[in-house]
């Protein structure tokens, strides 16, 4: 019962605010629309999986953000790479990522898209160039200015997307990356998803300066903040962004505004967020916002809307029931990834490891 | 074969495995423009230009997450730091990310990458310029270690190092740079996992490495005085380390000393011990003996220095203690 009441917690509301017209296509509103369902139904399955303990360690999810990742991603070309934080399967699914290798990884299963060895914080893909999900706060922005380097070094005209949280501001990497990007003028886009607090903390009480699009000045890139929960405005102010920095080949700072209607984590409670305050951002939801512009368009009736949300849940529910029947990693998988070469005397032989005469 | 110091040798690795593959990059602190703190990267920025070797800022956390990022996408970067000591402002990258990248990417994001630097002590620099690196990296499984004791080694293990696709630990030693020895010509390679029996004797052996195998060597010559050989051992891959090679060695002379320039708690001699002490316990004679730095920071004072770091005498003292000679 735990499962369903958080469950009714996050689900779309149909009562949000119609904002003015988007602007966007008929088509494009519709796909994202199924993006962004997509994420939220997918998160909400997660959290419903790990009330049943068939997910364990940390789970963040993304539900709140989905107009940043949904909007931004649009722009994404092939040749271009994407890495985050620890709050990775949105982005993931966003990019076109499998739901049901998304699911196996969270449940820990060799089928998973790090075949179970890097769980829910580590979500990975070689084929969309998403360079993982990172747990320490800030430990992704190297890998991200590595690689807009690469770009550079290749010349291939691919950009980086590199994504934070407020958290992340204060840490000393931001601010290294940030200064060698500018430098080596690398083609990097450091997108900062704003959602107010790292874990439990306001960022107003951890960040000196809350205004993190102003941060770029410091490094003469320019910093464009942006209204994240909506998704015609990332969508359109990001086209913009991604073509600048893509042909002029210098990097920039986007603020992101969003809001995370969750917890931190599955674990944390939300108890120092006032209820009015996570309702006013829920008003927003803009998975509401999409089916009320559909709707008020007739470019969708509410069956259809329906029907679509029907449709997404089953493929949510596939990604469930295929995580639930795929095996546990093999006892081969402990060993194996550590390394890629194959060195001679490179064997566990070749050390004491009590533990695993037995295992 | 040409007689060359450590830095030119290491020097023309660098040369020759850029020249071989246009993917090897180097980046880090002085090393383009200055030609290099120690001079190991002198004349690469003139013969491949600024594209290839690149200057950084002071900023070890960013320029080795770079490294870690361009690897992931195929690069093959060599990163320099001044100094290991600096390596620490970085470790989260080494550690969290290029030593765990493959294992919890499921194997999708292999790093070729080779930090590379000086370890260990410089002369009378205190402190915090004198950590020495082996044991906390190779604490961690997904890193190589390796540390080179003379220039034909440097130069057969860095091209080893910069042609593995996993991320390898590359400890040089300050006052090994201008160390001189005969190194071949050519494409040399010194496989990670092998080590090497710079000495051979029946009496005792004798494990050490990088800075210390100069000392070993020392201490040899006046125990052949004695009479007594002893077989000096050096593992050159501290992580894999050549166990068969180990094994062979302990089984002829049934007594192990252990030189290493680290701190003796949890130093990388532990490690080896425990390894012969669990696979060749039958074969050991006496104790093994560990050599290592006495258990403070490194002092500036001449005389406290000297008596913090691992000497000539310390190892005759070992060898004698476990040959039960007085």
């Amino acid at each position: 019962l735990a499962t369903d009441k958080a469950t009714d917690k996050a689900t779309v509301k149909t009562s949000s605010k119609s904002e003015k017209p988007s602007g966007l296509s008929r088509e494009k509103l519709t796909a994202m629309l199924e993006k962004m369902m997509l994420i939220r139904y997918f998160e909400e399955a997660s959290i419903k999986a790990y009330q049943q303990k068939k997910i364990a360690g940390f789970l963040h999810t993304y539900i709140g953000h989905e107009a940043v990742g949904v909007g931004m991603l649009e722009h994404k070309l092939p040749q271009d790479s994407v890495v985050t934080t620890y709050r990775c399967h949105g982005l993931y699914l966003a990019l076109g990522g499998s739901p049901r290798e998304g699911m196996a990884e969270l449940f820990g299963k060799v089928t998973g898209c790090a075949r179970g060895k890097g769980g829910s914080m580590h979500f990975f893909s070689k084929e969309l160039n998403y360079l993982g999900g990172h747990g320490i706060v800030g430990g992704q922005f190297g890998v991200g200015i590595g690689a807009a380097f690469k770009s550079n070094y290749n010349e291939d005209n691919a950009v980086s997307f590199i994504c934070f949280g407020d958290g992340a501001t204060p840490q000393g990497t931001f601010h290294e990356c940030l200064n060698l990007a500018a430098l080596w003028d690398l083609p990097a886009i450091f997108v900062c998803e704003d959602n107010q607090y790292g874990m439990g903390t306001a960022n107003k009480r951890a960040i000196a300066n809350t205004d993190i699009a102003s941060k770029a000045a410091a490094y003469g890139v320019k910093g464009y903040t942006i209204d994240g929960m909506n998704l015609a405005e990332v969508h359109e102010v990001m086209r913009h962004v991604v073509h600048e920095t893509r042909t002029k080949r210098r990097p920039c700072v986007v603020h992101m505004k969003t809001y995370r209607f969750f917890g931190h984590s599955v674990s944390d409670a939300g108890l120092y967020r006032s209820k009015e305050e996570v309702d006013s951002y829920k008003e927003q939801d803009p998975i509401g916002v999409a089916i009320n512009e559909l709707i008020a368009n007739k470019w969708m009736s509410e069956e259809e809307v329906k029907a679509l949300q029907k449709s997404i849940k089953a493929r949510v529910q596939d990604a469930v029931d295929f995580a639930d029947e795929s095996p546990e990693p093999p006892l081969e998988e402990l060993t194996r990834h550590v390394y890629k070469d194959e060195v001679e005397n490179l064997t566990v032989a070749n050390l004491t490891l009590a533990n695993t005469e037995n295992a | 074969m040409a007689v060359l110091d450590m830095r030119d040798a290491l020097n023309l690795a660098l040369k020759e495995e850029m020249t071989r593959d246009e993917k090897v990059f180097i980046v880090g602190e002085e090393v383009a423009e200055y030609n290099g703190a120690y001079k190991v990267t002198k004349g690469l920025l003139d013969h491949f230009g600024p594209k290839r070797v690149m200057d950084t800022p002071i900023s070890e956390s960013g320029f080795a997450g770079l490294g870690v990022g361009a690897a992931m996408m195929g690069l093959r970067p060599v990163v320099e730091f001044m100094s290991f000591n600096f390596s620490l402002v970085a470790i989260d990258q080494i550690i969290s990310n290029a030593a765990k990248m493959y294992y919890m990417s499921g194997g999708l994001f292999n790093i070729p990458i080779v930090f590379r630097g000086p370890n260990g002590a410089g002369p009378r620099v205190s402190s915090q310029h004198s950590h020495n690196m082996e044991s906390v990296y190779a604490h961690f499984p997904g890193l190589h270690v390796m540390s080179p004791s003379n220039p034909a080694d440097a130069k057969g293990m860095l091209k080893a190092a910069i042609r593995c696709n996993d991320p390898v630990i590359f400890l040089e030693n300050e006052l090994n740079y201008s160390l001189k020895g005969e190194v071949p010509d050519g494409d040399i390679i010194v496989p990670i996992g092998k080590g090497n029996i710079v000495r051979a004797g029946d009496k005792v052996t004798i494990i050490a490495w990088s800075r210390m195998m100069s000392l070993a060597k020392l201490a040899a010559e006046e125990l052949a005085k004695d009479g007594v050989e002893v077989e000096l051992l050096d593992p050159r891959s501290l992580k894999p380390l050549d166990m068969p090679l180990i094994a062979e060695s302990v089984k002829k002379t049934g007594r192990v000393v252990i030189v290493e320039e680290g701190h003796v708690f949890c130093g990388l001699g532990a490690q080896i011990a425990d390894n012969i002490y669990t696979q060749l316990f039958d074969y050991l004679d006496s104790p093994i003996v560990r050599v290592a730095q006495s258990e403070n920071p490194m002092p500036y004072a001449a005389n406290l220095e000297a008596a913090t770091m691992p000497s000539v005498a310390n190892i005759i003292k070992a060898v004698n203690q476990v040959s039960y000679r007085n």
